[in-house]
């Protein structure tokens, strides 16, 4: 268990890079630095191809890092293997987009969720049988779902599935996603008010990645804004309707569509189009785009700098 | 002085073969120039009525009752040779998915001068210009550029605009546009960008649109009219400030309350 204080997962200058052919590199990740606490739950919200998906990855050990560090309850994640690879795995769960995908189609979804105990030998079949049908009630699903196949559900019923079995062992870390940005409303508000349950219910901490302000808004304690590989701000989330300095998080808050506005009011398009990852330009990231960006954008990347307590952004002009 | 409207539906429905109507006696009318957003879930409906309107059913999808009428016309009752002529020039559909309505073997440019020249007697060269001059009109960047592009090249969003922008002026400024869901796959800054440039034709064509939607928030920044389905019925209908603001419907009521907004972090 973490010790107190200690940050549940700690992320140190966090790169990953791929390497394509004719040379070429794609810069996904350049440099992030994070902090999760036990119990709390951080949104990494950007675009497309921002690199919070391969962040993801990384943090649940798909992908070795190109450089810097992970740790997670106090140990490095890097360098496991075997049979520490696989406690780690217990402790961190990931759900994602497309539930459909992380199924077997032969397989019922009481076998789906028996799976776990049985992989790890921690209970009999009889008795995991029984676990599975509590956490099918978990997640407000009926017995009669066990006996079911994945493509007789839905993709919000699939979701809560998924969800089901990444708590069956208890984790630490739920890793999410986008785990909702498939389903119609009321089914992604069926999720997101699962997942703060959860909370209520648990000690476990969430790492929620999206590309809705809003929704994110809803479930975080924090919000880590990242762009091209970069995080370009970071705070508390209550500040984000009036707090939240950098122009990127502006322009994507100014691009939100929301229902509370009044009709044709509210929205700012920003022109332009994202850089290609390999070939990031110089200095801060977002310059090319920036309706406030000046010349001395173009020398460095600007560092993530602590502007009030607990608010951070990498921007010479906050 | 009442005006006629410009399209009517009329009880319509609309069957696929086993199962229940997935559009059930729904109507609405649309005036010149109009935005009606539908609304609604998987399954509601609301895709198989656009598409009914301008004759593409998939799966053998069949209009069993109602009229569609288009400035008098019954569309429900034309030879599919008229309505083929109907489509592109008075009604164009723009998709949800605009990569798969592109053809990612050819780049981009041989395919807008295709369609081009397939509803006018255009030489290549004359083709190429007008492409050219379309997509500058839709203020979409480097031009030339995009017409050398093949469709993995180009961001979603940039495939969504060049097909909104091929569907609208394609052959010169449809009267109404169906578009089916055309941000629902894009990032917030590219729903944005598309959701603009839609606005803009209907600024300078007076085009008409019915917008397919899930996303109130879309529905709540442009819409004149909205139309809320559920299970192939239209539940409510009304302007857009008596259903985003004061929604009669119990279901539309649910609908709105599960929209996230933005407020301080949740419950934890």
């Amino acid at each position: 268990m973490p010790v107190a204080d200690q940050p549940l997962l700690k992320l140190t200058n966090v790169h990953k890079r791929f390497y394509l052919p004719g040379r070429q590199i794609l810069r996904a990740v350049n440099g992030v630095s994070l902090e999760l606490a036990a119990g709390e739950c951080l949104a990494i919200v950007g675009e497309s191809g921002c690199g919070k998906s391969t962040l993801a990855r990384l943090i649940a050990r798909v992908e070795p890092v190109s450089e810097g560090e992970i740790h997670f309850a106090g140990e490095p994640i890097m360098g496991l293997r075997g049979d520490s690879l696989r406690a780690l795995r217990r402790k961190m769960q990931i759900i994602f987009q497309d539930p459909i995908s992380e199924f077997s189609p032969r397989m019922k979804i009481g076998e789906f969720l028996r799976e776990p105990f049985l992989n790890f030998s921690l209970l009999s079949k009889k008795d995991a049988g029984e676990k599975a049908l509590s956490l099918l009630a978990s997640v407000d699903l009926s017995e009669s779902f066990a006996q079911r196949y994945p493509h007789q559900l839905s993709g919000g019923e699939l979701q809560r599935v998924a969800i089901a079995r990444a708590i069956a062992l208890d984790p630490l870390l739920l890793i999410c996603d986008e785990p909702t940005s498939a389903l119609d409303v009321s089914i992604q508000e069926r999720i997101v008010r699962l997942l703060g349950d959860l909370r209520q219910s648990s000690d476990i901490s969430l790492l929620f990645i999206s590309h809705d302000l809003t929704l994110v808004s809803q479930l975080s304690d924090r919000i880590a804004v990242m762009y091209l590989g970069y995080v370009l701000e970071q705070f508390p989330s209550p500040m984000l309707v009036g707090g939240a300095r950098h122009p990127y998080t502006k322009a994507l808050y100014a691009s939100t569509f929301r229902v509370e506005a009044e009709r044709g009011q509210g929205i700012e398009v920003l022109g332009g189009e994202t850089p290609s990852a390999i070939d990031l330009p110089a200095g801060c990231p977002f310059r090319l785009r920036c309706p406030e960006a000046e010349p001395a954008c173009g020398q460095s990347v600007p560092p993530l700098r602590e502007i009030s307590p607990g608010h951070f952004a990498a921007c010479v002009k906050c | 002085m009442t005006t006629k409207p410009f399209l009517e539906i009329d009880n319509l429905t609309v069957s696929y073969p086993h199962g229940e109507p997935a559009v059930d006696h729904a109507g609405f009318t649309m005036a010149k120039s109009e935005i009606v957003v539908v609304a609604g879930e998987s399954g509601s409906g609301k895709s198989t009525l656009i598409r009914a309107v301008i004759g593409l059913l998939p799966g053998g999808g069949r209009i069993t009752e109602g009229r569609i009428l288009c400035q008098g016309l019954d569309l429900t009752r034309l030879p599919p040779r008229q309505l083929r002529a109907l489509r592109g020039r008075t009604i164009a559909l723009a998709f949800q998915d605009a990569r798969s309505s592109l053809d990612p073997k050819r780049k981009i440019g041989s395919q807008f001068t295709e369609s081009l020249r397939s509803h006018r007697l255009l030489s290549a060269a004359e083709a190429r210009r007008m492409a050219l001059r379309v997509l500058a009109d839709m203020h979409l960047p480097d031009p030339g550029r995009i017409m050398n592009s093949y469709t993995f090249e180009l961001s979603g969003g940039m495939c969504q605009r060049i097909a909104l922008a091929m569907a609208i002026s394609e052959y010169a400024k449809p009267d109404i546009l169906l578009a089916d869901e055309p941000t629902s796959t894009l990032d917030v800054m590219l729903q944005a960008q598309v959701i603009r440039q839609m606005l803009s034709y209907r600024e300078r064509f007076g085009t008409s649109i019915i917008l397919v939607t899930h996303n109130f928030g879309v529905a709540a920044y442009m819409a004149d009219t909205i139309v809320v389905m559920r299970k192939g019925r239209i539940v409510e209908s009304g302007s857009r400030d008596q259903v985003i603001l004061d929604p009669q419907h119990d279901y539309t009521k649910s609908l709105l309350a599960a929209v996230p907004t933005m407020k301080a972090a949740g419950s934890a």
